[in-house]
């Protein structure tokens, strides 16, 4: 199955194609709007500063093109700041595509970024089915608010905070699937799945 | 809770890992990408390249490793050595780098650290210290630069370090265990995660970093030598009632 990575300028894409492949999908980077407007599972992926990557989503058109995706119930899984552009305003800087309701807020923890493997709590939701307990790599200085009931799994660190959320075929990952081992391999194989019925 | 990270630090010049002992007398010990994933396999939580031949020859960062080390690794991966500048950073990172280590260059220019964590974000920017006896060394521990390893750490973060590697020259190589006083300074100077560096040669010298404060202890020679103490290490920890990644 092909699945699009929407390019944004700063992203660390290579991982996650590599991650992809592994778990049997065709990954294409693209910069193209029109390419992820129509591909069958989109993906916003990455290392990046929610500003510049947001800005990077607007000026090559990218951010339009998610959100018909999302309009027309096509699937879009965020990744790491690809999660937190999905909401709104972002505390380090910039806005997001709105497409969850919520601020982005600066981790309130006494080691900041939130840094390493941490055990996933999984409530509901089909990306992490049979991965409650399994360790997650995080790395991340800010995190999702929502104000709707989206939250699909959260971790502790100092406090929870939140690691998954999906809405119908709208999903996000504060965590890197394509850094986590065997449990983010299980992610992106459920995510193939999930994608294909959402 | 954040798991204590294990992170086997592969140390590269000319394209091979390399060990020495207090920064001197290097040997080859493999292939970087081999060795990488042979220790992913073995339970590392995460994996640093260091070139540490890079800013001494003034060279670029190894990209094609990278990107080699990026399509295989399934853990994260840190690289360091040579970077000057944002574009060297962007390089490493679209290469497929997760994290970028910064020694001299932000040094020299703290405010690099704050150009690359305004573009990538604080998570993927590691401040690199070198430090005999508390002082910041520089250029493969040959220069010393006159500035107190817990001060420009603190300095660091506040420029936009997500991350301190902070290795002891004294003990690096030595399996004598971590500088644990520097350890403790830094990691109780900084909200930053701390990552301790030279000197593990047991398990206990890991809990002992822990202890100190560190958030992931670095280990190369006891690992290079032996590859399945990574795991024992690992249990070992967690029998000492340490948080580790199963």
């Amino acid at each position: 199955m092909k699945v699009v990575l929407a390019d944004y300028g700063a992203g660390n894409l290579r991982s996650v194609c590599a991650a992809f492949e592994r778990a049997g999908a065709e990954p294409v980077v693209t910069t193209d709007p029109a390419v992820v407007r129509e591909a069958p599972l989109a993906v916003v992926a990455g290392v990046g500063h929610t500003e510049s990557a947001a800005r990077g989503l607007e000026e090559r058109g990218l951010a339009e093109a998610l959100r018909d995706r999302v309009a027309g119930g096509r699937p879009l899984l965020g990744i790491c700041v690809g999660m937190q552009l999905l909401f709104g305003e972002s505390e380090e800087g910039g806005q997001g595509l709105g497409l969850l309701a919520g601020p982005v807020r600066q981790i309130q923890a006494r080691r900041v970024p939130h840094m390493g493997w941490n055990a996933l709590s999984v409530s509901g939701g089909e990306l992490l089915a049979g991965l409650d307990g399994a360790d997650v790599y995080f790395a991340h200085s800010y995190a999702a608010e929502p104000e709707e009931p989206v939250t699909v799994a959260t971790v502790d660190h100092d406090g929870p905070i939140v690691a998954a959320v999906e809405r119908g075929a709208l999903a996000g990952v504060q965590f890197h699937p394509e850094r986590s081992d065997r449990a983010g391999a299980k992610v992106l194989t459920s995510t193939i799945t999930w994608s294909r019925s959402a | 809770m954040v798991k204590k990270r294990l992170i086997p630090c592969l140390d590269v010049a000319g394209g091979r890992v390399v060990k020495g002992v207090r920064f001197q007398d290097l040997r080859d010990v493999g292939d970087p990408v081999e060795l990488a994933e042979r220790y992913s396999a073995l339970g590392a939580d995460e994996i640093v390249f260091l070139d540490v031949t890079a800013t001494i020859e003034d060279r670029r960062p190894p990209l094609e490793l990278v990107e080699h080390a990026a399509a295989s690794l399934e853990v994260p991966f840190t690289v360091g050595g040579g970077i000057a500048e944002l574009e060297d950073a962007r390089a490493l990172l679209r290469a497929g780098a997760d994290k970028v280590a910064v020694n001299r260059a932000a040094l020299e220019r703290p405010r690099l650290l704050t150009e690359l964590a305004d573009e990538f974000g604080a998570q993927a920017v590691v401040c690199a210290i070198d430090a005999k006896g508390g002082e910041v060394y520089t250029h493969g521990a040959r220069r010393a630069r006159g500035v107190s390893a817990v001060r420009w750490a603190v300095k660091a973060a506040r420029h936009g370090a997500g991350e301190i590697l902070l290795t002891s020259i004294d003990t690096d190589g030595t399996r004598e265990g971590y500088d644990l006083a520097l350890t403790g300074a830094v990691a109780e100077a900084v909200t930053v995660p701390v990552i301790a560096s030279g000197g593990a040669g047991n398990a206990g010298h890991l809990s002992d970093a822990f202890d100190a404060g560190a958030d992931a202890a670095l280990v190369a020679s006891i690992v290079h030598e032996r590859p399945e103490l990574l795991p024992a290490l690992k249990i070992a920890l967690k029998e000492r009632g340490w948080p580790i990644r199963s």
